[in-house]
Parts: structure tokens; sequence; C-alpha cells
């Protein structure tokens, strides 16, 4: 008796189109995909429960750590606005290449007077540097209000929205060093702010 | 494919067939890796947005009369101090001993309190106050107030750094976490 023969199915499937259409997100991701700037303050920020997303529009971010204080503006039209208006302030002219640069420029933590030469710096240069001693926000010269101040115009003007404020602490800074920050903000009657942290798991 | 049959003759009759090589590629390693970039890269596009809790201070300028008087029993205080310790007491200051506890009893303690001043005032809310000092870190307040969000406490946080008391600076010394 003949045995019953069992077909044998090949088990290999046409990958080709499957290939296609994973390159083809893979290629999606990686264009929306942002590129980070890497942040010159090294902060270790929070953990909270909260669910709320950051809006990445019209933003100022200050971040406070070592006791020292950065500011990064989101959005580059709002960069350059806000250069032009503090350029104004404290009489410093700018060229429209260093506007060109400031506008992709992330945080930044370095008292304007040295701000012409940080924006030529490469971004290897201003790390080596050592420029980044915080934004000066004593009573006396208060560049980090007036820095706060014009972006919110600039955003008010371009935008016609205000701008929202977060603040992106370090775990281990003092309440002081940020209290002093709370109350530059509250000075200009910003008294609604968000602070940044990073998700946790729910709370059992 | 294009070659010359060089074998002299050969068998008379049959066709020299030229070898034709096999197109197909194994893609299975190839889709293997770009199903793993594309799973990176929707987790860090996703993921890396950051968090934000809302926080809203009391206006200082604030000259308006009206303002509401607080039940001191429905109140309770919570005194951020050094060493991750907090203080806390219900009602008006230095009438009451105020109890030091860290972050992981506060929950419980403020769950307490909400009940109580529940059932006592008959479906009331409790009334927070936070006051971080200087010895607290940017931590302590993120996680109290954190805290009130676990504990579902709807009414707003009052935060006042500025008027701490010289009975709560006396207790909270005293406590060693001032």
């Amino acid at each position: 008796m003949p045995r019953a023969k069992v077909q044998r199915k090949s088990t290999s499937i046409d990958m080709t189109a499957m290939c296609d259409v994973s390159f083809l997100l893979l290629t999606f991701f990686i264009l929306t995909a942002t590129a980070r700037q890497p942040d010159p303050l090294d902060v270790i920020i929070p953990s909270s429960t909260y669910k709320l997303k950051v809006p990445d529009l019209d933003m100022g971010i200050l971040s406070i750590g070592k006791g020292k204080v950065f500011y990064e503006i989101v959005g580059k039209d709002i960069k350059m606005s806000t250069l032009d208006k503090m350029g104004e302030k404290y009489s410093i002219k700018f060229t429209p290449e260093e506007r060109e640069r400031f506008g992709v420029i992330g945080a930044f933590g370095v008292p304007v007077q040295s701000l012409k030469q940080f924006i030529m710096m490469s971004s290897d240069e201003r790390t080596k540097s050592k420029m980044d001693t915080g934004i000066p926000a004593d009573s006396t010269n208060n560049q980090l209000a007036e820095w706060i101040l014009q972006s919110r115009t600039a955003v008010a003007e371009l935008h016609s929205t205000s701008m929202r404020v977060s603040i992106k602490g370090d775990g281990q800074e003092e309440y002081p060093t940020v209290k002093k920050i709370v109350d530059i903000l509250q000075k200009q009657k910003i008294n609604k702010f968000s602070l940044i942290t990073s998700a946790e798991g729910d709370a059992k | 494919m294009a070659e010359l049959d060089t074998s002299g003759g050969g068998k008379k009759g049959k066709k020299v067939r030229s070898k034709k090589a096999n197109t197909k590629v194994d893609l299975t390693a190839m889709v293997d890796l770009a199903f793993l970039l594309i799973t990176f890269f929707m987790l860090t596009t996703s993921l890396s947005k950051p968090i934000a809790m809302d926080i809203a201070k009391p206006d200082k300028d604030d000259k308006s009369q009206e303002k509401n008087e607080l039940r001191a029993s429905e109140t309770m205080t919570i005194l951020l101090g050094k060493n991750n310790k907090v203080a806390w007491y219900m009602g008006e200051a230095g009438k009451s001993t105020p109890n030091v506890e860290g972050f992981s009893d506060i929950r419980k303690s403020i769950l307490d309190n909400k009940k109580k001043v529940s059932e006592t005032t008959g479906g009331r809310q409790i009334i927070m106050v936070i006051k971080p000092t200087s010895g607290a870190t940017y931590k302590n307040f993120v996680d109290i107030m954190d805290e009130l969000a676990i504990t579902k406490i709807t009414t707003a946080p009052a935060i006042d750094d500025e008027n701490i008391t010289d009975a709560e600076k006396d207790f909270m010394k005293g406590a060693g976490i001032l």
C-alpha cells in the first residue's frame, strides 16, 4: 500500500511588501522626530503622576540647577524677535547671521554681554568655554526678568497668545532658589506656571 | 546569462540552459531590524514629551477685599522641612502640635484628615496649605503637590512660602527639620 503523501508547503513568505511598509514607517518616524538640542545644564527632574503633556509651542522653559538658571525659548521666530528686543534694551547690535544662529540655539545661560561671543561658537566650544554661568537674576542686574518679559512680548506680538512659562528644576535644588525664580515670575504677574516632571507609574 | 558555451559540443540534442540564479533574498532579518527601529522611534517621539504640573500661586498684588475666611478646623497645613521630612497640623498654628512624618506616611495622613473633615462638617472639602521652608528641596515640593493629586484634593491648595510663623519655625527647629 502506498503511503499517503503529505504535501510539504514552503514556510517562507514573501517579505518584500512588509519590508517596504516598515521602511516607509521608519522613514516617517525618523523625519518627524525632532533632533533634541543637548541640555547644557544637567537637571534630574522629579517624577510625578500627572498626565498633562506640555504643549510645545509658545513656551519658555527655565532650567534651574546648581543655583544657576538657564532659559530656553521655544520657536525660532520667537527667539529671533526676543533677541532683537534684548539687543535694543542692552544696546547690543546683533547681525543677521547672529540672529539666525540664535534662532536654532537651545537653552542658554550666559549674561547678555557675552551672548554675542557665545552665539558664534560651535556647540563643542560652548561646552568647553565654561561660559555657562547662568543668566544673572539678582535684583541689581535682573537679566532673567528681562528675557522673560521680552519673550512674552514677542509671543504676544507674533502669535497673539500668552506664553506659558515652565520650570524644569533639579530635584535636589533647594527651595529658596526656586522661590527666587518664582518671585521674579510673580513680579510680572505670572501666577500660573507649569512644573515639568517625568512620568511615574500609577500610585497604588 | 551571457556566457560562452565552452564545453565543446558535449551531448547533442540537449539544450544548453543558462543557469538562473535565485534572486530571492531573505528579508526576515531586514524586516526585524526595521520594526525594531520603528518601535524605538515611535516610543521616543511620544514618550519624550515632558509632563507638566500646573501650579497657581496667589497673586501678590491682589488688593481686593474679597477674601474668604478659611475655617481653621478644616485647614490642614503641611510644612516642608529638610531631610525629606514634613510637619503637618490641623487648625491654627501653635494650638495643636504638628506631627513630623516622612513622605511615605503623609498620604495616609492626608486621607485620614480629608475623611475626618468631610464627616464632621457634612461633606465639606478639606483645605490644604502648603508651606515650603528654606530647608526643603524642589523635589519635596513636587512630591507634595503630587500627593495632593493622588489623594484627589480638588480644592486648590494654597502655596504659601512667605508667611511662615515663628511658632512654626520654632517647632520645626525643635524637631530638627529646619
